[in-house]
């Protein structure tokens, strides 16, 4: 990396400088990043819950309960396996590239200064 | 025009395109011809990704596995668009940032060990010269039976081709010609969907006309009157699944998985210029993936339909010409059991393994058979690699429509290839020369054997696709289930848990893709009469054994890392790096 990480200075959102002994430390505790990673784990957590839902759920484990319901014309189960679930995994991802944008310029690392 | 003159035009142009982009698209360094100079727009990345992933599987093999399993197919449909979601989620936005050139470049560094970097080497080269066997099989298919040159001769082009882009232009040639494919495979895809729906249900968006109502005045829905012809003919209904539940969702996990964790798809992440790009960059892929993956069901389903209106009880010496053409080529076979003249079409293989045909022809014209008759009433052999070449003559589309499929499935088949050849000349020169063996060289010394490499790499690959390994359908499991079971838990743990350290990554990674190896070549090569699901582990199937290998690969790491040494502080000082977007000082004040 091209960033010595020791003459960085990492703050608390709450305005708490870090004391001088935790820089000194041989690892850094980066409390922005985490705060930020914690975040981050906590959407990827709902999408990726969506993701087997929709896939392994509504497409596998479920689909015979489903195919009772007609979409149009579609028995609901056999739809979502070879259309529904790849409907929303787009949708998915879009949702998610959509939010890091907003939560990252919440916690001030987003990347806009890259040209 | 007929169809073979319009084929030549057609694949003609599309090669004339190529080649064009080629010229204007040279790379000059290193940086161009691995990544492109890191400066691709992500939609135009999406695109190249998308015709980087469709290969001549998705786009000639797959609406035919589909139309002949019915619901079981759809484990293609979610396996091969739902590994985006975690290659977007997971790894793309992380190994961007990290901002190196290939997969085992990160392994490498974030393991700290040339040994990971030489084991993630080993997997890539492997995976990946098993899917180009793939390719190069379906380009001849497309040679031989569109423009009725010998199958050689077509591979000798198609590597001719991607020869002149992969080599010159590196991953810059190689992006713009894929934004060029994609197109060429879309519409091709598309076109003939748009018409067979319309003939058949009136409704000219393929997605929905296979939830219409068929126009043959039966008022049953595509779906109802395919499940109830397959049912009157002996076959299972087509929306109701036969493999067990826990296959389906393993194979449906190791194809996911292994989709995300395909280098060739992971590379194409490095070329865009920053990490957000790398997220957005994933959803337009997927988004273009998923407009010829939604086709598909459709597609399959019409061709099942419309193929067995044609075939089924009809006499052989009235049966349409596509008919003869295929059987000729000897991926279609009649054999008339009960001697009535007709082709009687059921479940079931209407004889032992593949067409073997004699020298002389029966009475009506027909291509004798050799084989071993079954019990059955099936009569009729279709390999299914042909449904989508041959649904445009099956529903009798005008002759540019055949030639248009075509050139797009060469565009399949040449897109995947170039990308592939791509990620094993970078790992042999990149990985091997420069990062291994001699770091001494200079950025042109190394773009010379990355130029070199490629071209050995695209030697060996057509020598696969003149003289093809009989097991080229049986390895494409390798593919997936090595890439889930080796890569994308390395990986992903790389990012995700920072104690994850050396020695427990190699752990990991030799005993999955030891154990997903070990059980695919069992199954397929030293006892393939063992190949049934009471002999399986836990029923699943040499497809699905990726997900047992990636399970496997984490608690292997898992328990190695307990017991050895914890990851150097400025490891884990990377990962916090590359797990943030921003490259500056980060304070808030």
């Amino acid at each position: 990396m091209e960033n010595n990480d020791n003459d960085h200075r990492y703050h608390h959102e709450g305005g708490n400088p870090p004391k001088h002994d935790e820089v000194e430390q041989p690892c850094i505790d980066h409390k922005i990043i985490d705060a930020y990673w914690k975040a981050n784990l906590r959407l990827l957590a709902v999408l990726l819950s969506i993701w087997a839902l929709v896939s392994f759920g509504c497409s596998v484990l479920f689909v015979d309960t489903l195919n009772q319901i007609t979409f149009f014309g579609f028995p609901l189960g056999f739809w979502f396996a070879q259309q529904g679930s790849i409907i929303c995994f787009v949708l998915l991802i879009f949702v998610y590239s959509h939010l890091m944008g907003k939560m990252e310029d919440r916690f001030n690392v987003d990347d806009d200064e890259v040209a | 025009m007929d169809a073979q003159t319009l084929s030549y035009l057609f694949v003609g142009l599309s090669f004339a395109l190529y080649i064009g982009i080629a010229i204007w698209a040279r790379a000059g360094s290193t940086n161009e011809f691995y990544v492109a100079g890191g400066g691709v727009s992500p939609v135009l990345n999406g695109m190249a990704t998308a015709a980087d992933w469709m290969s001549a599987a998705s786009f000639i093999s797959m609406a035919g596995i589909i139309a002949f399993s019915g619901y079981d197919g759809s484990v293609y449909l979610m396996g091969w668009t739902g590994g985006f979601v975690l290659l977007a989620l997971l790894l793309a936005p992380y190994l961007r940032k990290f901002g190196q050139f290939t997969v085992p470049d990160f392994i490498g560094e974030r393991y700290y060990t040339r040994t990971a970097r030489l084991v993630a080497v080993v997997c890539l080269i492997f995976i990946s010269f098993t899917y180009i066997a793939g390719q190069m099989r379906g380009v001849g298919i497309v040679f031989s039976r569109f423009l009725e040159v010998d199958i050689n001769t077509g591979v000798i082009i198609g590597m001719g081709i991607v020869f002149f882009y992969a080599v010159m232009g590196g991953m810059k040639g190689i992006t713009y010609t894929q934004v060029a494919q994609y197109c060429v495979l879309m519409f091709a895809y598309f076109v003939p969907a748009v018409f067979i729906s319309i003939l058949i249900t009136d409704n000219p968006i393929p997605q929905l006309g296979l939830g219409s109502t068929v126009n043959d005045g039966s008022g049953m829905s595509v779906l109802e009157k395919l499940d109830s012809t397959l049912l009157e003919l002996g076959f299972s209904a087509y929306t109701q699944g036969q493999r067990a539940t826990v296959d389906v969702l393993a194979i449906t996990m190791a194809l996911m998985v292994g989709t995300a964790g395909l280098p060739h798809v992971i590379v194409r992440f490095f070329t865009v210029p920053k990490v957000s790009d790398a997220r957005k960059s994933a959803g337009y892929a997927l988004l273009f993936i998923a407009l010829l993956y939604t086709t598909a069901p459709s597609v399959a389903a019409f061709a099942r339909i419309n193929f067995i209106d044609t075939i089924h009880d009809t006499s052989y010496s009235e049966v349409p010409a596509w008919f003869k053409t295929w059987e000729n080529v000897g991926l279609y076979a009649w054999s008339d059991k009960n001697n009535d003249g007709n082709i009687q079409y059921g479940p079931g293989a209407p004889f032992e393994g593949l067409p073997e045909f004699a020298e002389e022809r029966g009475e009506l014209g027909e291509r004798i058979i050799t084989n071993q008759l079954t019990a059955n009433n099936n009569e009729v052999y279709i390999d299914r690699d042909t449904i989508v070449l041959a649904n445009p003559e099956i529903a009798q589309l005008p002759n540019w429509v055949i030639a248009l499929v075509a050139a797009g499935a060469v565009a399949a088949a040449l897109s995947t290839a170039a990308g592939l050849l791509l990620v094993i000349s970078t790992a042999v020169s990149h990985d091997l020369m420069k990062k291994t063996l001699m770091p001494g060289i200079t950025d042109k010394q190394e773009l010379t054997y990355a130029r070199m490499a490629a071209t050995v790499a695209i030697l060996i690959a057509g020598y696969f696709g003149i003289n093809p390994p009989g097991f080229v359908a049986q390895v494409v499991a390798f593919a997936f289930g090595l890439a889930a079971a080796s890569l994308f838990p390395a990986i992903f743990m790389g990012i995700f848990f920072k104690w994850m350290n050396r020695e427990g990554a190699i752990a990991g990674m030799v005993t999955g893709f030891l154990v997903a190896f070990g059980y695919i070549v069992f199954f397929k090569f030293i006892a393939p009469e063992l190949n049934t699901s009471e002999y399986w582990f836990l029923g699943i199937s040499p497809e699905g054994i990726g997900a047992i290998g990636m399970l496997v690969n984490f608690a292997v790491a898992a328990g190695v890392a307990r017991f050895t040494s914890p990851t150097p502080c400025e490891v884990r000082n990377m990962i916090d790096d590359i797990r943030i977007p921003a490259s500056r000082d980060i304070t808030v004040d």
